[in-house]
């Protein structure tokens, strides 16, 4: 029996008909609603290619059944920032080169942003490389990795204590 | 003009900038499209079954159950498999494998294809292919080196031929004060890109479109052609980016071609990807070898022989061997070379290149035993790599295009502090009490070229276009080679387009070997001069240009203008020479390759030096990388930025190949039983606490007119043995296995 | 995948009414979902908990004891400030698991019921006792040294992966289920079954019945002013546990006036041993007192095939871990919890 609930994707209400109870939120992304910035990497929560923020938190969406999530909020690596207004996080991975095939990109960015909101410790980087291990990047881009979170963690921070004051 | 002639060396305005990559929005917005992201419509899903024995034959599937699966639109077995117009054994088109593409029901390896289900989502396709339920006639399977007696080789790695001798090897172990007569052993290692191999695959008619990763556009187009009987030029592929190939990605594999028989077969497009379990398996691996290094050096510390033997798997049904022996022969001035290769095979997917082929596996053994001859002789192992630094290449005697490994050597050192370094292993602590060990390694990679082409256009509004079908795996292509062009053409980088990652464009060649930069650069860099030599001749020609009359002269373009070279006070807009000659575009094509002479007059390699501190537990045996510096002379850089990445990266494969990676076989059924991330481990972020890289200048007037040598590899080569020293430094122990884990730092 | 039937209840009542043979609960996911793509679970009906109201919160109860809800995520609970002061080891153990997007998703009663990662048994074409009984044992002559040194038997090897069991089992903890024939507590010591001739009876649930809650008795945060996870792995994160151990003093006096000590990767549950404890009792903390205690718990463990060095291992971990907990609780969570490469320790909790 298919099953009709309703997402919050990318800040924009979806409805959603899933003729399939066995369809990953992953899978639901990629194949079903066009959205292929989540990648595909081990299917099994084991690589993080596949992080999206559910509900403001970073998740594998290989291990989540898309069926569960009726009413949740996600957020994928097409919401989080635009090519004209990128992300912290999305910014400061191009200046510190934290990619070079890109395909863990979208995973390390929507990891990174879940990190930071986390309440992460910028100024340690060891606490940055221990937070993004779930994410692995076979090109081996680590290095500018961490830099990048630092930075968009401490550019965030003072961001929000502009707006607070 | 032939690129291979020299040119003088030209640090142009894009060159040798740390300009951040061009492909960088695109990536960290979920924009850049890799093969599997494409739907079209229509498509079916396919997924392959993989065969869960290493060595028989398939008795029974239930075709059945599979297809009375809802969803479950065709099952393809070696029964009712469409026919294939080539030969899957075919191996015309270089660097091609043998394929299995269910010609038959034999089982050469675990995870080889053996029924195809084609089905309407992904997740019909997947449950259809566990429900096929394979039986099988199982033999005993051969997948350690252990389990199978060594043979000649057939065919090799590429590069030498198998076997190799410079000098009396037999005088050189006589003459040896001391010397060292040492085993290690590399396990398997399988490339694991995080993008699986992935295919979308269309037919129109005998045309094929795919969407699909390679590394070289016109090989892979030839392949399929072979595959499917059609001309090379029937075959369309767009690849904009790999999710990382690594040496995996550069030609069709079998369950590739399977999903484009497939789509033949049903008329409607289909999309295959590997799982990450299936990338242990049919698309190649860095074979486990075992090499006996006997080196030997006089009194003085000097060499007087490196005798290398490398025993190194193969497949049942094909034939590369891991060239690692190689790696010993053009790097340190012994008195006798000598460099032999044996195979065993076993029923394992056929190895091939992996990231330093040869050099990664070779340089572990080689640099932890010439340690190891050090340590005998007493001496640093810094110095005594000092003390026999080659001044030409070892064995032949040609002089080499550029080195600068002695600065490397210096640098590094300075950096990391090696001074500080005391003889004794064991002997280091820190503040929390774990074991400190410092090593260092050499690294060595050549310096080749492929061949390319490419086409640059110039318009009348001072923009260029410039093309080569060129293949961007993470390395940088989008970026450097826009560079290269920009300064080929005299104009800023912004106004030049550049436009690659499709088969139409002109071949750009392979992307492997780290020669891509050097070759579809050089071919970019030619079709600009050719522009240029045009432009010259037309503003020659033109009585309102102020070039008008220096048709014999030599032009150069530089910051959007023509000049006469050595005539400064000389010059013309190069839109302004277009418009007046109409404003059409004006084309110019090149080509990069490298002339057999040039090749042979001198030896080409990059090199490197790495120095290692590692930190292990002094009771539990835990091991991490603490500091990496790695300091490397490649020839001219284009971008540092995107360089040194490359070089980050191949370190960390260094720290991947030292403790981490290792497929592990079940000897009973040949199954690899940590076939996924969570068993097959490779280093997460918090393993690589600190990376330092040096890139050392070095001009190369020889190797190609950019003098580019190539980055993408060297960085394992002596990462690998510096841990192995460091872990030594550390604990006293050498571990002659690799990976080096816990287990080999306790009893 | 097997295709199987949906189902989301509201109440642990619905929930219960649910369940029929061949149905599963399913929590975070983590673990069942992957399990499911791996032909190892099979489920006819998938009994989602998500909407189950009532499982979600961390409750201070009267006598001090610490009820947790079994939907509560393992991130959650670690980002519970007043919970991790009080028990900080499962706090670090917790961290030193999975990753940031596992903690995310899974949940505390997941993580208990969370099946071995024995290659053996992930393989579905592979022999395994435990997916199916009578079938023989792969992993016994197989590779990888991921198997267990006690509490094995001929049926099975297998260890429990989890982190956060370990500490669990230490305070012993208790664990809240409710069933068809009403409700009961296991005690954690009880909860994991080694494997003996049943190695499919991994826990000691009856069928349909399902984890509420899991408890941290009144007196378990006696031990937060010394109190240690430590594990060693094969990588830096992201890796199960090659050997770890949870260690817990109550301090009096500079004398150890209680002592907890659990090891985990050693066995088909978190290994726990009376004697190794009270070995401790009335002592000041010494290395060799802990060697002493190390020794007695991992009495009667089989080298098996070649992992006289995993006993090794195990032992010094354990002995570490005490030494860790008698220099007393960091202050703040290392950065790399539970790892020997965490920085040493610099300011004290003083409980």
């Amino acid at each position: 029996m298919p099953l009709s609930m309703t997402l919050t994707l990318n800040g924009a209400a979806r409805d959603v008909v899933l003729d399939d109870p066995r369809v990953t939120l992953l899978d639901l992304l990629r194949e079903r609603l066009d959205l292929t910035g989540t990648k595909k990497g081990c299917d099994r929560g084991q690589c993080g290619a596949c992080t999206v923020l559910v509900n403001g938190r970073r998740v594998n969406s290989c291990l989540t059944l898309a069926a569960t999530l009726d009413g949740a909020e996600v957020t994928t690596i097409e919401g989080l920032g635009t090519a004209a207004a990128l992300h912290p996080v999305q910014a400061a991975f191009i200046e510190h080169d934290g990619f070079q095939c890109g395909y863990c990109t979208p995973g390390q960015i929507m990891s990174a942003a879940g990190l930071i909101s986390e309440g992460l410790d910028a100024e340690d980087p060891e606490r940055i490389r221990e937070g993004m291990s779930g994410n692995i990047c076979r090109c081996g881009a680590y290095h500018g990795i961490t830099l990048a979170v630092q930075e968009a963690a401490r550019r965030m921070a003072a961001d929000g204590q502009e707006d607070a004051a | 003009m032939p690129d291979t002639l020299a040119q003088p060396m030209r640090f142009g305005s894009s060159s040798g900038q740390p300009v951040t990559r061009r492909d960088g929005i695109a990536k960290v917005t979920g924009d850049a499209d890799y093969a599997a992201d494409h739907s079209p419509s229509g498509m079916l899903h396919a997924v392959y079954a993989p065969a869960a024995i290493a060595r028989g034959r398939v008795t029974a599937m239930n075709t059945v159950a599979a297809e009375a699966h809802p969803g479950v639109v065709r099952v393809i077995t070696p029964a009712n498999r469409p026919a294939l117009q080539g030969d899957p054994a075919d191996k015309s088109v270089m660097f091609t494998f043998r394929i299995e593409v269910l010609q038959d029901d034999t089982v050469r390896y675990a995870g080889q294809p053996v029924a195809l289900v084609l089905a309407e989502t992904l997740e019909a396709a997947t449950e259809g292919a566990r429900l096929l339920d394979p039986q099988y006639a199982v033999e005993v399977p051969r997948v350690t080196l252990a389990d199978a007696e060594s043979e000649p080789v057939a065919g090799q790695g590429f590069g030498q031929p198998a076997d190799t001798t410079h000098g009396d090897v037999d005088a050189g172990h006589a003459a040896a004060a001391r010397s060292v007569d040492v085993t290690y052993t590399t396990a398997a290692q399988y490339h694991n890109a995080m993008e699986p191999h992935a295919i979308v695959a269309q037919w129109e008619g005998d045309h094929l479109s795919l969407d699909v990763p390679t590394q070289a556009f016109a090989l892979s187009c030839a392949g399929y052609a072979r595959y499917f009987g059609i001309p090379a030029e029937n075959v369309t592929i767009r690849c904009p980016y790999l999710g990382g190939g690594f040496g995996s990605k550069a030609i069709p594999a079998g369950p590739l071609v399977l999903a484009v028989l497939a789509a033949r077969d049903v008329g409607r497009p289909v999309k295959l990807a590997l799982t990450r379990k299936q990338m242990f398996g049919p698309v190649g691996h860095r074979g486990a070898t075992e090499q006996r290094l006997r080196i030997g050096a006089d009194g003085e510390g000097r060499l007087s022989v490196i005798d290398h033997d490398n025993v190194a798997e193969t497949s049942t049904f094909d034939d590369f061997v891991e060239p690692a022996a190689n790696a010993s022969q053009g790097l340190y001035a012994a008195g006798a070379l000598r460099s032999r290769h044996r195979a065993v095979r076993l029923d394992v997917g056929t190895p091939g290149p992996m990231r330093a082929p040869g050099e990664a596996s070779g340089s572990a053994a080689l640099e932890c035993a010439m340690d190891e001859l050090a340590e005998a002789s007493g001496i640093d192992p810094l110095e005594f790599r000092l003390r026999n630094y080659a001044e030409t290449e070892p064995g032949t005697g040609r002089p080499y295009s550029s080195k600068a490994l002695r600065d490397c050597y210096l640098q590094g050192a300075e950096r990391f502090g090696w001074s500080g370094r005391p003889s004794a292993p064991g002997t280091m602590r820190d503040a929390s009490g774990l074991l400190t060990g410092w090593g260092m390694g050499t690294a060595l990679f050549p310096a080749p070229m492929f061949a390319a082409q490419a086409r640059a256009t110039l318009k009348a509004d001072g923009t260029a276009l410039v093309e080569t079908s060129a293949a961007d795996m993470g390395q940088g292509a989008w970026t450097a080679l826009a560079q290269i062009a920009a300064d080929s053409l005299g104009l800023p980088l912004d106004a030049v387009e550049f436009r690659a990652g499709h088969s139409s464009l002109p071949d750009g060649g392979v992307a492997g070997g780290s020669g891509h930069t050097a070759t579809a650069g050089g071919a970019l860099h030619a079709a600009g001069l050719d522009v240029v030599r045009q432009l010259g001749e037309i503003a020659a020609a033109d009585p309102e240009s102020p070039l008008h009359g220096a048709g014999n002269a030599q032009f150069v373009a530089r910051d959007g203008r023509l000049f006469v070279e050595g005539d400064e006070g000389r010059s013309d807009a190069l839109a302004d020479i277009l418009v007046r000659a109409g404003g059409a575009p004006l084309t110019g094509t090149g080509r990069g390759a490298r002339a057999p002479e040039a090749a042979a007059a001198h030896a080409m390699y990059s090199h490197g030096a790495v120095f290692a501190e590692v930190k292990v537990d002094p009771d539990l045996g835990q091991i991490r990388v603490s500091r990496l510096v790695g300091a490397f002379a490649a020839g001219r850089i284009i971008n540092p930025k995107l360089a040194e990445s490359q070089l980050f990266g191949g370190m960390i494969w260094g720290v991947s190949f030292a403790l981490h990676e290792e497929a592990k076989f079940d000897r009973r059924t040949g199954r690899i039983m940590n076939a996924d991330f969570a068993g097959y481990h490779v280093p997460v972020n918090a393993d690589v606490p600190g990376l330092e890289v040096i890139m050392v200048h070095e001009d190369d007037p020889h190797v190609n007119p950019l003098g580019v040598k190539g980055v993408g590899e060297i960085g394992i080569v002596g990462t690998v043995g510096a841990i192995g020293n460091a872990i030594r430094h550390a604990t006293g122990r050498r571990v002659r296995r690799f990976p080096i884990r816990i287990e080999g730092m306790l009893g | 995948m097997k295709s199987f039937d949906f189902v989301q209840p509201r109440t642990v009542a619905e929930a219960l009414a649910a369940w029929g043979p061949g149905a599963v609960w399913l929590g975070g996911g983590t673990s069942l979902i992957d399990l499911m793509k791996l032909g190892v679970a099979q489920p006819d009906v998938v009994i989602d908990l998500g909407r189950v109201a009532g499982m979600r919160s961390v409750d201070v109860q009267g006598d001090g004891a610490v009820r947790i809800g079994a939907l509560v995520s393992n991130a959650d609970l670690t980002r519970d400030a007043a919970f991790a002061a009080r028990f900080p080891m499962v706090a670090e153990a917790l961290l030193s698991g999975a990753s940031g997007q596992l903690r995310n998703a899974a949940t505390v009663a997941g993580n208990l019921m969370q099946h071995t990662r024995c290659a053996y048994f992930q393989d579905a074409g592979a022999a395994c006792n435990r997916r199916d009984p009578g079938a023989g044992c792969d992993a016994q002559g197989g590779v990888g040294g991921g198997v267990a040194v006690l509490g094995a038997s001929p049926a099975c090897i297998a260890v429990n992966p989890s982190d956060f069991c370990v500490p669990l089992a230490a305070l012993d903890a208790v664990v809240e289920v409710q069933g068809p024939e009403g409700g009961r507590e296991i005690a954690m010591a009880d909860f994991h079954l080694l494997p003996g001739d049943t190695p499919d009876r991994v826990t000691a649930l009856a069928p349909g019945e399902l984890i509420v809650a899991l408890r941290l008795p009144a007196g378990a945060d006696g031990f937060a002013g010394h109190s240690r996870y430590l594990k060693v792995r094969d990588r830096t994160s992201f890796a199960f546990a090659t050997a770890s151990a949870a260690a817990g003093l109550r301090m009096e006096h500079g004398r150890i006036a209680e002592a907890r000590l659990a090891l985990g990767a050693v066995a088909a549950k978190p290994w726990r041993v009376a004697e190794a404890e009270a070995v401790l009792i009335g002592q000041t903390p010494d290395a060799d007192l802990f060697d002493r205690a190390a020794t007695i718990a991992m009495a009667g463990a089989e080298p098996g095939d070649d992992l006289a060095w995993k006993i090794d291992l195990a032992r010094k971990t354990a002995v570490r871990a005490l030494c860790l907990a008698a220099a007393g609780t960091p202050a703040r969570m290392p950065a790399l919890p539970a790892s020997v490469f965490a920085e040493p320790a610099g300011e004290k909790v003083h409980a």
